[in-house]
Formats: structure tokens, sequence, C-alpha cells
């Protein structure tokens, strides 16, 4: 268990790198990038099978069932589509250093 | 085991955080979602062998159902991502992160469940701070899920509802304070009913919210939802005591706000803006009758580029519609094997989504040192004899530079009116997404040629070929 102090660390830091991923970035990658932290925030399927795994009544199972039902849908989904938009990022001459920045 | 899955999921936090500054390039982009998957690969794997789920006395059953939904949800996912157009992406986008909002919620749920069942509240439960978390998390992620599910259903055409009851941004608030009382209430007491109307109002002012939200000002709610089901995943990481969860969700959070912020700023709108006043929803200024519009033939517009110095292209969402990339990736081909300078300018916003316009042209094949942001290729429009405007509206509309009563206003745009000459591919005349009449149309160096983006196109190449 995290807790206290060291949550708030984890926290803040969490926030300083998402901030500076994002701070530099060119315009031509923001819809991918969106894309991919779509599907890095998936990660709420390992809470879910979580949830659903430690379940006791029905209702937990049934709430628990959707949670990973979802949780699922935005793990694989955002992989495929930012996958797929990726996968158009071939330059037809040699890759040149910094793209329209 | 503890100590193993707490490793993985410290690798699989690290391995995302890796995934995401390489995808921050676009050199190392492909190989950035692989290691990130890789991350997500491991910390679902590593998830099965938790102590607590396997000493669960409905173990089998919990298992069974737990791979049932990832194959459900996974499967639909899995079919839709692969099948939808590379139009159609941004509303998948939402869709996907709605249902990643709706997990934090649902597991949120379970929670406070639990608590209503234990017959206290969920800070006697939970303890003060995961209880706190935990609300917070379910209130988020579940306006994140029903207004996601709104954006969607708007930007695939499904719902063209812009406005719902008077005075909205009133009753909005409203909601809110009443969420804000009953978020205190189940602190102290969560019962059956009270979590039942937290999550039935929470669901409703999501959708309260995004209903108004106008479809050019869509990318940057689509953004903001991102950020919150970030900040839903990461809150509820805490209460399930998870790092990986906490580490994704809270970088995704602040990446996510940081995005929006730039998104909203490429417009020149607060994200407050966004929230409270629809682009196009107040009167439109048409005190002076602007003019007439003058058609070209394609024929003509195809003499004018194929002669020209310089032609830079200006794509928008109309190029999207009309799948209209690839051709023009061909009629630019011929143009510099005539001898044309050609490069396309693409406007933050253009589009749907920022970078919409790159990821269409790059499926097309137009490699990305054609490709100029608004910044760099202003200054060349007044050295260009022709300007390609396909699909593309408001990014370059004047009003925003010229008329203090526009709603565009203030919005930099591309100075396409600088060119010798101007061709506009459109297919009416109406106004754009906006709703806002483009002076450019009217400007004597403007010629408009009607049609739909691909037929207008191939057209173009045929007139260049046959010279």
């Amino acid at each position: 268990m995290i807790e206290g102090l060291a949550a708030i660390y984890i926290f803040l830091l969490a926030g300083f790198t998402g901030y500076e991923i994002i701070a530099r970035v060119p315009v031509i990658l923001h819809t991918p990038l969106m894309s991919g932290s779509n599907f890095v925030h998936g990660i709420v399927l390992v809470g879910a099978m979580y949830a659903l795994g430690i379940a006791e009544t029905t209702t937990e199972q049934v709430i628990g069932f959707f949670a990973v039902l979802l949780a699922a849908g935005n793990a694989v989904g955002g992989y495929v589509v930012t996958e797929r938009m990726l996968e158009m990022f071939k330059s037809s001459n040699k890759p040149r250093e910094s793209a329209g920045g | 085991m503890g100590l193993v899955i707490d490793a993985s999921y410290l690798a699989a936090a690290i391995l995302f955080i890796v995934g995401l500054k390489r995808m921050s390039s676009p050199v190392t982009a492909r190989r950035g979602i692989v290691w990130a998957g890789l991350g997500m690969l491991l910390a679902t794997l590593v998830t099965f062998g938790t102590p607590e789920l396997l000493e669960n006395e409905h173990f089998v059953t919990n298992l069974s159902l737990i791979l049932a939904g990832i194959a459900a949800g996974g499967g639909y996912a899995w079919i839709s991502g692969k099948r939808v157009a590379m139009t159609d992406m941004p509303q998948m986008i939402a869709m996907y992160n709605g249902m990643g909002g709706g997990a934090a919620a649902t597991i949120a749920a379970v929670e406070l469940l639990k608590a209503s069942e234990a017959g206290g509240g969920a800070e006697a439960y939970l303890g003060p701070d995961v209880a706190i978390l935990a609300i917070l998390g379910a209130l988020i992620g579940t306006i994140s899920f029903s207004g996601s599910i709104i954006a969607w259903a708007k930007l695939d055409g499904r719902l063209q509802l812009s406005r719902l009851l008077p005075g909205q941004h009133i009753v909005n608030a409203l909601l809110a304070l009443v969420l804000l009382a009953f978020s205190v209430m189940l602190y102290f007491t969560a019962d059956l009913t009270a979590i039942s109307i937290f999550f039935g109002l929470a669901l409703v002012l999501g959708v309260f919210i995004t209903v108004p939200v106008g479809g050019a000002d869509m990318p940057v709610i689509i953004s903001l939802f991102n950020a919150l089901t970030g900040l839903a995943v990461g809150f509820e990481g805490y209460v399930l005591g998870n790092a990986a969860m906490i580490i994704a969700g809270i970088v995704v959070g602040s990446a996510g706000s940081l995005l929006t912020h730039l998104m909203a700023v490429a417009m020149n709108r607060s994200v407050a803006n966004v929230f409270f006043a629809g682009v196009g929803t107040g009167p439109a200024s048409t005190d002076s009758g602007p003019g007439e519009m003058k058609e070209i033939q394609a024929q003509d517009a195809g003499i004018l580029m194929a002669f020209a110095g310089q032609a830079i292209i200006i794509p928008g969402y109309g190029m999207a519609v009309a799948q209209a990339q690839h051709k023009i990736w061909e009629l630019v081909q011929l143009l510099v094997e005539r001898g044309v300078t050609v490069k396309f300018a693409i406007h933050p916003v253009a589009g749907r989504m920022p970078g919409h316009m790159n990821v269409l042209l790059a499926e097309a094949g137009v490699p990305y040192d054609m490709i100029y942001d608004m910044e760099d290729i202003n200054a060349d429009f007044s050295n260009a004899t022709v300007a390609l405007v396909i699909g593309a509206n408001d990014v370059v509309n004047p009003s925003a530079k010229t008329d203090t009563a526009s709603p565009l206003y203030g919005m930099p745009i591309l100075d396409a009116m600088d060119a010798d000459n101007v061709i506009v591919i459109k297919r009416g005349r109406g106004a754009g997404f906006s709703g806002v009449e483009n002076p450019l149309f009217f400007a004597d160096n403007t010629r408009m040629l009607f049609g739909d983006g691909q037929k207008a196109a191939s057209e173009l190449i045929q007139a260049v070929k046959e010279l």
C-alpha cells in the first residue's frame, strides 16, 4: 500500500513527467499522442480485474464485469487506433532530424 | 509473488513513460506504442497472479468473468478499431476514452457498495484519504464516461442536438453543487439510494456539459475528457494501492491537461470559454452583403496550378470527409514533376483534431518534410502563385484578424489571402463549421471550385495531365 507523503511524491512526480512529455511536441503528433495517452490510461484494466477478482456478491460481480469489459475496450481500442495512426508516419525520404517543429 | 507483481507494475509504469516519450518524436513514434503495449501486457498478465484473486472463494467464477469481459470488451474494440476509417479516428478515441472513464467509475462503485454493505460511510470503511479520492474518481470518471459518449455521438453524426435547456450553464452549475453535496454525503453515509442518485446525476452532468459544445471545439473537449479519465484512473489506483495505475493515470492527467490547453490556445480560446460559449451559437454579424463568389472550372484551375511557381495547399476537414488525400497527393506529384514548388500548410486545429491532417496526409504517402506548420509557412503565402484551399474554412477566415465582432476574432489563421490566387474547393456555398461567413470566399483574388473534394481533385489531375 502506498500512503501519505509517498503517495504525494508519486502524484507530483508523475504530474511533472506528463507535463515534460507533452511540453515540446510538434503539432504533427498531437492526435497520435492523445490517442497514445488514451491507451495508457487503459491500465485501469488492471484495477478492474482486481475489483472483479475479489468480488464476493453477485452485485459486485456484475459491476466488476462491466468494469473489466469497459477497461478492456479502452486498452485494446486505444492500442489498435494508435498503432494504425503511427503506422502512417513513414516518410518517403529519409526521416529528417526535425519535422515541422 | 507480491514483490514480483509490484515490480512488474513499476516496470509497466516505466514502459508507459518511455513509450509516451518516444511517441513525442516522429522518428521514434512508431516504436513508442509497442513499448507502452508491452507494459500493458506485462501488467495484465501478472494481475492474474494476485494472491487476493487466487484466494477468493469465487475464484473460478470470477476468473471466467474476467476472461469473458476481456474477450468481449477487447474483441469489440479490436474489431471496431481495425475497421474504422482514418477520418473517424477522433470519435473512436472519444469512445475508448469514455470506456476507460466508465471503468474507473465502476471500480469506485464497487468500493462504495462495499462501504454501504458495511453500514457506514465511505470514510468509515476506506479511511479519509482513500474515501475522498474514491468519490472524486467516481465523479470524474462518470462525467468523462457520459461526456465522451455524447462527444462520440456528435462527431459520428448520430446526435445533432446542440441545445437542451435554457440557461444550461446555470443548470449545470446547480447540478455540480448538488453533486458536491452528494459527494460529502457519501463520505459520511453511503446508502444505496444516495450512491445511485450520485452516479445518475454525474451521468446527466456529463451529457449536459458536452451537448452545447460546438463542433469545432470537440477536440478540446475530447482531450479534456482524456485528461479527466487519466486523473480518475490515478485516483482509483490510489484506492486500490496500485502503483501502475497511479503513475500512468496521473501522467496522462497532466499530459492531457497540457495538451488540452495547447489546443485551446491554438484556437485563441480558453478552456473555460469552450465550455461556456459555443462558437456560432450567438447571432453572427451579417451586417453587409459580402458580394459575389466567383466560380472557376477545374480545367482553368488546373492550368493556373501547373504554371505556378509556388503552390501552397491548405487541407481541412472537407478533405478528410471526401477522402481526397490520395488524389491530392497524386496531383501534387504531377505538379512537382512540372517544376512547381508545392507545400502543405497545416493549421494547428485543421480538421477535428490537432495533427488530424498530418495523419491523413501521411496515410496518402506525403513525406512530412513537405508539411509545414502555420508559423513556418505564413510568410510564404505572399510569394505563392496559388493557394489551394481544400475543405478548410474557418482556419483561413480573415475576419479572425479584422472583424472584432466575429466569434473567430483573435484566432491565428493561415494567410491564404496573401497569395496571388486563391482556389477554394468547397462542396456548397454555406458557411463553415463554426457557422461564420468567410470573406475570403468573396475576395477578388479568390475563385471557387465547387464540388466534392475527391471529384474536384480528380478533375484537376485530369486538367494537369492534358496539358
